[in-house]
């Protein structure tokens, strides 16, 4: 019956939160957002008291049910290892193991290390759950609507919508296809490894759940040494020989309950004292890292501005379109990071990296980042779409809290970057042609457009950006119509500021 | 534009059915053209569905030459294109053409308008490979000196003679000064007075490479007025105007109504050629009462059968051009003229006060001619304001957010924009740089329109409506 509850309790939070990541139309947050909230390590890094309070109470109390049912990397190696099970002759294909303590508080080490030098977030295991649906799964789901919308198109239905599928960065889905590929080999063979060997909150809490309430306890006087337990649990930490469990690996599943044909084994409160407890180990959540990204390197107009306007023919014909480049990305002195990040230092800090806001962005802009000090971190660009006034998503699902806004009213307020116009690739001192549309679209009036030529008030008008009034939001550069490189582009900032 | 059923108990389908009928008529054409014989007019029971009558096609009589001219004529305009141009860049699907013109000449049309700028300069050609294929004699070819960006007696003639060409004929039945009006009579004495074309045209004609000389007209009345009155000189064969029954009394931007040009025309006896008598299809996709109210009068026929009977029916109209992308269009109106119901006084006067109820909407009067395109920065223009009508015809385009169904109407206008236009191509790209507006045959001021679009769809997305 506990097994049962258990399954039943991680199926629902492995579904809710894989539909977080797949969700693009933004309408389950509202309703499952607090299942990614809930995640340790995020809700460490967001300083939320009272969720790291009641995970530790709940570990203390029950064992570490957090690894069984609340974490969707756990519950995604149960599944394949159960997967791997129903093969013939491996129902039972676990067998004790001694702990490897020396390398879990090694790894926890090298993680706490990690974090501090900023790359701690390839290890947490949300993130890590959250980049292999997002880079893998998300994909398929969204080719899978988008055949739907193309039936709907067809039926004059406006139930779906088609969205556009890209790999927004190359590196974050390589790392993704080898934790994938690392995890689930792992789990495929020996069950749960990565969880008591390599995961540092299932370190911490395994420190945790040996002092924890209620555990299984195997009764010696109806266990007749079949060790049925110990090839069925797949923590590797039954030791049936000795009658022993180690609880700092036990992840609280009850297979073992159901599976004792004695009914030796029960989930039931403590009675021995445990052993002295060892050094105990808490990741540090203030980081101060240097993200000293300073690449003085802007080429504003690299490559080719091939865009020409039709030139005159000897016979203007009609219909037809215009071919449209690709927008290229600028080189940005600074990374742009959403409105609510407040500064590039505190964000990388608290950014586990978990792609949830990537994963909603329905305006294209964030991107996980490429950039060695900040790998697979979101950061904006505004080639495919621009960062739109109604929109503040990404700071709704932020489980960390490294995107925070109060209200759409704080974000149009928030500077986090600055236009600047590069006169050589603007289309009315190359095309000759009066174009108004970075000015139109300003939401702020922060570009005003003055004569080309000073002396001449009549000559055509080009933008010229008021720094103090620009908000960054990147109208001006997506809906500028040089190609591939924006005639005004988005200078981001360190310290985002209130205008 | 719906087609309609009328024997349902007809054991094979009616698709089917058509498609035998298309295949027969196509594989025999090239012997049995009919084309418009005289006495080819019988007494039938007017447009309804089922058969597509080969041989009831009305005519009318250039009064010139005696010639018989179908009433519904080809408009070469519109042709179906590929999703990718072919080998030599030809952007039109050839094969939907061939088959297309086949069966419109098995089915007694006889009149093919083009012009060397129509779909993307590949018209032309392609009516030429398509009529190339049946006898010379059995149809009339319509092409105009489209002389639009380039005003010179050389670049003018070599169109004129490019035409010969690309239809592959040694002479052209009727031959248009195309689109006058469009730029004043400054543009109209640059373009065919100055550099000599008009008297060189003259000369062609009596030489018999143009059977007949004309003009087509889009624009202010002063310019159609002075052009009209070159009449005793020149002696126009005929002029082609727009007409239908909402520009009757109220022609839309700069346009003349056509009840006063064809007024005009009628006095001085030339014959009209009508253009636009469906408004590129805004009088076939109406507001769904309209719809309604068309249908409550006559249930089997279709809405543009109203506009086609309306464009036919005064006597002195030649031939009523339709740009026929579709099979389906083509027969339907096929079946409106074979022949034709003139319509009655009291028919006459329900489409007027329908034309008033149409003017009620705010739809923008393009006729999707794309005059306008290609778009230096690759705006779709047309399909940015076609989605907006068809909106505005389905109410689709709610007034305020507290309009009930506005959630709906939200969803439908936004997801259907995305899907009829590319993100890159929508209006909030428009830099509002006007090279579009010379274009418009209907004075649109485009850039102005685009950006109200766009100022809508930024309500909507915004919620701020």
């Amino acid at each position: 019956m506990l097994r049962k509850i258990r399954i039943a309790l991680a199926a629902l939070f492995f579904a809710g939160i894989t539909l977080l990541f797949l969700d693009f139309s933004g309408t389950l947050h509202a309703w499952l957002g607090w299942m990614a909230k809930i995640q340790l390590l995020p809700a460490l890094l967001a300083l939320n008291v009272g969720v790291v309070a009641g995970l530790v109470i709940l570990t203390l109390l029950f064992g570490r049910v957090y690894c069984s049912v609340i974490c969707p990397l756990g519950v995604m190696q149960d599944v394949v290892s159960w997967i791997s099970g129903r093969r013939p002759k491996h129902h039972y294909r676990f067998r004790y193991s001694r702990a490897l303590t020396w390398l879990r508080y090694t790894m926890l080490v090298v993680f706490v290390a990690m974090l501090l030098a900023g790359f701690g977030t390839l290890l947490a295991p949300y993130s890590a759950y959250g980049r292999i649906v997002s880079n893998l799964l998300a994909p398929v789901w969204q080719g899978v609507n988008n055949l739907l919308a193309a039936a709907a198109e067809r039926l004059d239905s406006y139930a779906f919508y088609s969205v556009d599928v890209w790999v927004k960065s190359l590196s974050t889905l390589a790392v993704a296809v080898v934790t994938f590929v690392v995890v689930a080999w792992l789990a495929w063979r020996n069950g749960r490894t990565w969880c008591n060997t390599v995961c540092p909150v299932g370190t911490v809490l395994g420190f945790l759940s040996r002092f924890s309430l209620f555990r299984p306890e195997i009764d010696r006087s109806k266990c007749n040494g079949c060790k049925l337990c110990a090839r069925s649990c797949k923590a590797s930490c039954i030791d049936a020989v000795n009658h022993s469990i180690d609880y700092s690996r036990c992840v609280a599943c009850m297979d073992c309950l159901e599976v004792c044909r004695q009914g030796a084994i029960r989930y039931t409160r403590r009675r021995q004292e445990p052993v002295a407890a060892g050094s105990a180990a808490t990741p540090a959540t203030t980081g101060d890292t240097a993200a000293d990204a300073s690449r003085r390197s802007f080429l504003g107009l690299a490559g080719v501005f091939a865009f020409t306007a039709l030139r005159a023919q000897e016979k203007k014909v009609d219909g037809g379109l215009a071919p449209i480049l690709d927008k290229k990305i600028p080189a940005r002195a600074t990374p742009l990071v959403p409105p609510g990040a407040q500064n590039l230092r505190r964000f990388l800090s608290h950014c586990t990296a978990c792609q949830l806001c990537v994963s909603v962005c329905p305006n294209q802009v964030l991107r996980p980042s490429g950039a060695l000090e900040r790998l697979m971190k979101p950061e904006m660009s505004y080639e495919r779409g621009y960062c739109r006034p109604e929109c503040a998503k990404c700071a709704e699902v932020c489980p960390t809290d490294a995107i925070r806004l109060a209200d759409l009213t704080e974000k149009a307020s928030t500077q986090i970057g600055h236009a600047v116009w590069v006169r050589a690739n603007c289309v009315v001192v190359n095309d000759g042609v009066q174009c108004t549309n970075c000015e139109r679209h300003c939401p702020t009036g922060a570009i005003r457009l003055v004569p080309l030529d000073a002396s001449d008030p009549h000559s055509l008008r080009i933008p010229a950006v008021d720094e103090e009034r620009c908000i960054g939001c990147g109208a001006c550069e997506n809906l500028c119509p040089a190609r591939p490189f924006s005639a005004i582009y988005v200078e981001g900032h360190e310290r985002h500021r209130l205008i | 534009m719906d087609t309609k059923e009328k024997d349902t108990k007809d054991p094979i389908s009616r698709r089917e059915f058509l498609k035998i009928v298309g295949i027969g008529a196509a594989t025999t054409t090239a012997a049995l053209a009919t084309g418009c014989r005289p006495g080819g007019r019988s007494a039938g029971a007017g447009a309804s569905a089922g058969e597509v009558p080969t041989d009831r096609m009305t005519c009318r009589e250039n009064p010139k030459n005696g010639e018989r001219v179908s009433l519904l004529g080809y408009g070469c305009m519109r042709w179906p294109t590929l999703p990718a141009p072919g080998g030599d860049g030809n952007v039109i699907d050839q094969d939907a053409v061939n088959s297309l013109i086949d069966y419109a000449i098995a089915h007694g049309v006889n009149y093919f308008d083009t012009s060397p700028v129509y779909v993307q300069g590949w018209s032309e050609k392609s009516t030429g490979l398509a009529l190339k294929r049946h006898p010379r004699e059995k149809f009339l070819v319509a092409t105009k000196l489209s002389n639009f960006s380039n005003f010179t007696r050389e670049n003018s003639m070599a169109m004129y003679r490019q035409s010969f060409e690309d239809l592959q004929v040694d002479y052209i039945d009727y031959y248009l000064l195309h689109s006058i009006g469009n730029g004043g009579i400054k543009t109209f004495r640059a373009r065919y007075i100055d550099n000599g074309m008009l008297d060189f045209l003259i000369g062609e004609r009596a030489a018999g490479r143009i059977r007949n000389l004309g003009f087509s007209f889009h624009g202010t009345q002063a310019v159609f007025d002075e052009v009209l009155a070159m009449h005793e000189r020149v002696h126009w064969d005929f002029v082609q105007i727009q007409l239908n029954y909402v520009d009757w009394h109220h022609a839309s931007g700069n346009n003349v109504p056509a009840e006063y040009l064809y007024g005009e025309l009628e006095k001085r006896g030339i014959p009209a050629i009508i253009m636009e008598p469906l408004l590129g299809g805004r009088l076939s996709k109406v507001p769904d009462h309209i719809a309604t109210r068309l249908k409550e009068r006559r249930p089997e026929s279709s809405v543009a059968s109203w506009a086609f009977r309306f464009a036919g029916s005064p006597e002195k109209v030649l031939t009523v051009l339709s740009g026929m992308t579709y099979m389906e269009h083509l027969q339907d109106n096929l079946r409106t003229y074979s022949p034709l119901v003139p319509l009655t006084d009291d028919e006459r006067q329900f489409l007027f006060d329908t034309a008033v109820l149409m003017k009620q909407y705010p739809t923008i009067p393009c006729n999707d001619c794309k005059y306008c395109m290609p778009c230096p920065y690759g705006i779709d223009i047309p399909a940015v304001l076609l989605h907006y009508n068809k909106c505005v015809n389905e109410g689709n385009v709610p007034r305020d957010g507290e309009d009930p169904g506005y959630r709906a109407a939200r969803r439908a206008f936004l997801v259907g924009y995305d899907r009829s236009v590319p993100r890159l191509r929508q209006a909030s790209h428009c830099i509002g740089c006007g090279q579009c507006n010379p274009h418009c045959p209907q004075s649109i001021d485009i850039p102005k329109q685009l950006r109200r679009i766009d100022a809508f769809v930024e309500q909507l997305k915004q919620g701020t409506l």
